[in-house]
């Protein structure tokens, strides 16, 4: 590597320093006459010298500031398209997506299909993006933080006087006593400004680990993206969904059949139904529907204890109870139960009897209810009847004239009975729902609905997040960066003892107008008149 | 009185009082050129500010307790309170540099603002039980003040445009700055037509089926775009002159496709008036008003703001609301367009930071970026809820 000996002192600066590390002189001869490049001090940077193997190639690829602006852009621009139109995760689904999208936006939705942008933010080109924009972070931060770190932590105090003329706001007196320079420096210190001194040049010096702010920040960056990465370890992150009905113990996904979960009562209350609510009237009547107010799961946890025992039926011990509210989930040590969705009364039971078809009274010659959880293949009776049930349909619809059940859970339910009897020759089938009573044929023997049972069943999240607290530490850390770069300034004053005269050079990394205003306090009252913003000056 | 008249009464006070306040400030501009002095009408203008803002505090307060919860929960009261933070932030920003111009524009600003805001159906909501959270009240008030303090980086940023750039001749960034100053037209457009028609109590119910079930949709202006199909059922009203184009989705796109071509026609007509009266460019007439501008101290209050403001709203935009998200729907983060578009300002003043770090954005470059911030600001507000949220919000 190349060395630039400074003619002054003689002292051997890497290639690309600015500023002399030793005696502070401006060793950027092409750029006489114009304020100092003051960023990173002077110091030389890795990605503006080196530019050799592809390494080198590589690092300053990603630690330039155009690239990572660049980046960004277009993470930001990216981000924007995803929103045109909803992502695939809030659409409905039991839709094909390219259906969906086809039908609902016309021919623009189909391209945005087509494009993969219906799942942008899970896309492999979107996380590279983002892994691009982390690995910039990284590169950039070692590429200026050491050598500014280094640059700030050896400065001298003393500086060569091209240094302090080319500063932006700078003054040269002649006519000065030492008093007027104790009183200077003694007001810099009230002004908390932290002096050090040699051979009579001082540097007066606060707010310098806020320079570190940007480092700080980027820092908690890449913890905040690596936290995200974690997800990807199993054992990190857990996210399933249980459905349970009320009364009913489920075990709990996810968890190796160790935990379960009974749903004592699900609680649903609306709007409207109480006093204190008046004053969301006129809101509630511009409304199509009940707006929900509060719900809950009242919730036991089991642990299974019949340890290791295979094929063993489950023995439950109670862990823990409560509710689970929306914005309160339940914990069992890193799992949380969150209260997701409902259904509200479901079917549980129905219950039918058997008569005659033309009997006007219906009297029940036989009655049998009907559980929808698990119902029973035939029902026999001891006055030698016996129904069969044939088909179960729990979310019953009619497609192109056949039925077919569009879920599992009775929200629906039909049914397909088969009618035995002593004087039934074969059987007589009759297709049952809400509503419909369909016999195939001429039907001695009708079945008709008597009473249903309800319940309503509670949608709980399953979620494990160990990724947490490292997103958290990462965003904690970003924000003490930020508010440690962007609340303070870092602001130098030199005060250079000349021959026959001194010079003072001040610098701030930002606000200068904070600056202006500290050093106008400052100097009042000396007898230093305020020092010269040298590029107002060199507008005018 | 019961609370929630005392309550309209003192917004509707905190109104007149921020009008007046500007009155004030514009009678800063004949001021002697003295920078850094701070004369009497100076004093007068920010104290009635201040005074406005108190008024409105005292409208938050009384609103709250009224409804029982903080009222930053529908659109009228969101909006409400992001004019009153922009006040606040205005203020902040006024007494750290002490430019009378910044009041000159954040007051119309924040008057805009919340004469928009009230456009929108006052009641008070009830809570659906994710929005039951103090989470809800510390991130949305976060979220409010961070994007007001970047949005006086857009007012400091259009003062200096409009001082700065050369109205000699039309260019491109004269076209730019016109073009902001129709967008104010527009938005000012909005609140006058919307209150003229109801104050009329202007109503015509257009009836349309969909699948063959029947649905109205009600309107409360004149209906240029009615829905397709669609009958006017109310008697003496004006009848719907187009039918809304198909690919606009949602049962209400007729009605807002509607209220927007009326906001811009209003704006245009408003637009036009001014221009024809100025007989110059909006930017060029304000110009000669701007004499006293600094421009270097107003570049750097702009550049002050989005330091000030950007880790106040990515603590309020992002990890607040990612620890609310991760209370209420239990995960931290689920792209949807209110949060993605959080995330895009975020990411835009992140390159406003960095460009002007490292990449010397200083002055007119910087101001057009404050300024491109702000609408993305304002978009996230209103058409992101208006438009895309309501794409997926399945009521
Ligand atoms: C979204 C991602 C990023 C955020 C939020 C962020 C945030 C910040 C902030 C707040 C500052 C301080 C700015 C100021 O003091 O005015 C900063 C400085 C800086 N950032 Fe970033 N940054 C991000 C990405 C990047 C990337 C990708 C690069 C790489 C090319 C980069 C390079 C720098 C540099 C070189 C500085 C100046 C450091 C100094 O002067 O000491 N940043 N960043």
């Amino acid at each position: 590597m190349s060395i630039i000996k400074c003619s002054t002192c003689g002292h051997q600066n890497k290639e690309g320093t600015t500023i002399c590390e030793k005696c502070g002189k401006p060793l950027d001869y092409d750029q006489q006459g114009t304020l100092l490049n003051m960023r990173y001090d002077g110091s030389a940077i890795r990605s503006k010298t080196k530019n050799r193997s592809i390494v080198d190639k590589i690092w300053n690829f990603f630690s330039s500031i155009k690239v990572g602006v660049s980046l960004i852009a277009i993470a930001l621009i990216a981000s924007a398209l995803g929103t045109i139109y909803p992502q695939k995760m809030y659409i409905p689904q039991n839709i094909d997506p390219a259906l969906h999208y086809r039908d609902q936006y016309g021919l623009s939705g189909q391209i945005f299909y087509q494009l993969g942008f219906h799942n942008l933010y899970n896309s492999w080109w979107y996380m590279v993006l983002i892994a691009l924009i982390g690995i910039s972070i990284f590169i950039v931060s070692i590429d200026r933080g050491v050598p500014l770190y280094k640059a700030l932590k050896n400065q001298a105090i003393k500086r060569h006087p091209n240094f302090l003329k080319r500063q932006k706001l700078f003054g040269e007196y002649k006519d000065y006593n030492e008093e007027d320079k104790t009183d200077f420096i003694n007001k810099l210190k009230k002004h908390r400004y932290k002096i050090t001194e040699n051979d009579g040049h001082f540097l007066a010096e606060k707010g310098r680990f806020s320079r570190w702010g940007p480092y700080v920040n980027h820092l908690g960056l890449i913890i905040f993206l690596l936290g995200t990465l974690f997800r990807f370890i199993p054992f990190m992150y857990v996210d399933d969904f249980v459905w349970v009905r009320e009364g009913e113990t489920a075990v709990i996904p996810s968890t190796n059949q160790q935990y379960y979960i009974k749903n004592e009562e699900f609680i649903f209350e609306t709007y409207g139904n109480d006093d204190e609510d008046a004053i969301f009237e006129a809101a509630l009547q511009n409304t199509s529907g009940p707006v929900p107010k509060h719900f809950e799961t009242s919730a036991i946890i089991y642990e299974d204890v019949s340890k290791d025992v295979i094929g063993s039926e489950p023995e439950l011990k109670e862990i823990n109870s409560g509710e689970i509210i929306v914005n309160e989930a339940l914990k069992i040590n890193d799992l949380a139960l969150y209260q997701d969705s409902y259904q509200l009364n479901e079917f549980q039971t129905m219950s039918f009897k058997l008569h005659e078809a033309d009997d006007e009274e219906e009297a029940a010659i036989a009655e049998f209810t009907v559980d929808l959880t698990d119902p029973e293949s035939e029902y026999e009776f001891d006055n030698g009847y016996r129904v069969e049930l044939n088909r179960f349909y729990p979310e019953y619809e009619l497609d192109n004239g056949q039925p077919r059940s569009i879920s599992n859970y009775p929200r629906n339910p039909g049914f397909v009975f088969f009618v035995h009897g002593p004087d039934i020759e074969e059987r007589e089938a009759s297709f049952l729902a809400i509503g419909q009573n369909i016999p195939s044929g001429d039907n001695q023997y009708k079945l008709s609905l008597t009473d249903f049972g309800v319940r309503d069943v509670s949608g709980l999240t399953v979620r494990k997040d160990l990724t947490l607290p490292i997103i958290g530490l990462g965003a904690f850390i970003f924000m003490i960066g930020v508010i440690q770069g962007m609340y303070w300034q870092h602001r130098r004053v030199w005060i250079h003892q000349g021959e026959d005269r001194i010079y003072i050079a001040c610098h701030t990394n930002k606000n200068w107008y904070g600056l202006t205003k500290e050093l106008e306090k400052v100097i009042d009252g000396t007898s230093f008149t305020m020092v010269q913003d040298q590029e107002k000056n060199n507008d005018t | 009185m019961d609370l929630l008249s005392l309550s309209s009464g003192l917004l509707y006070t905190a109104f007149v009082i921020y009008l007046i306040a500007f009155v004030f400030f514009a009678a800063t501009i004949k001021d002697k050129q003295q920078e850094k002095q701070f004369t009497l009408m100076n004093k007068i203008a920010i104290s009635t500010t201040i005074l406005g803002f108190i008024a409105q505090v005292g409208y938050f307060i009384t609103r709250w307790m009224a409804s029982g919860h903080a009222p930053v929960s529908n659109m009228f009261e969101f909006v409400t309170f992001f004019g009153m933070m922009l006040v606040l932030a205005f203020t902040i920003l006024y007494f750290i540099y002490r430019i009378e111009l910044l009041g000159l524009f954040a007051l119309p600003v924040a008057l805009l603002i919340i004469g928009y805001a009230s456009m929108y159906p006052k009641e008070v909501s009830p809570l659906v039980p994710s929005l039951k959270s103090h989470w809800l009240y510390i991130h949305v008030t976060t979220v409010a003040l961070g994007e007001a303090i970047l949005a006086v980086s857009f007012v400091a940023g259009i003062i200096y445009l409009i001082h700065q750039i050369n109205q000699s001749k039309t260019t491109v960034k004269t076209t730019w700055l016109e073009i902001i100053m129709y967008a104010i037209c527009a938005t000012l457009g909005f609140v006058i037509i919307t209150t003229i028609f109801s104050s009329m109590d202007y109503n015509a119910t257009f009836s349309y089926a969909v699948d063959e079930e029947e649905m109205t949709l009600e309107y409360q202006l004149p209906a240029w775009f009615g829905p397709e199909n669609g009958e006017l059922v109310t008697d003496d009203k004006m009848d719907a002159v187009f039918t809304t184009p198909g690919w606009m989705h949602g049962a209400e796109a007729p009605r807002k496709l509607n209220t927007l071509v009326w906001s811009l026609t209003a704006g245009l007509l408003l637009y036009l008036i001014l221009r024809i009266s100025l007989r110059k460019r909006i930017a060029a007439a304000i110009q000669p008003l701007l004499k006293k501008a600094n421009p270097e101290l107003l570049d750097e209050a702009c550049y002050r703001a989005v330091a000030i403001g950007f880790p106040v709203f990515t603590l309020g935009g992002l990890i607040f609301a990612a620890i609310w998200a991760q209370e209420a729907w239990n995960r931290y983060w689920g792209w949807d367009p209110k949060e993605v578009w959080a995330l895009i300002t975020f990411f835009f003043y992140a390159i406003f930071l960095h460009l002007r770090l490292s990449r010397g954005w200083h002055g007119e470059k910087s101001a057009w970026l404050a300024a491109i911030g702000f609408a993305i600001i304002m978009f996230n507000l209103i058409v992101v809820n208006l438009v895309l949220a309501g794409l997926h919000s399945y009521a």
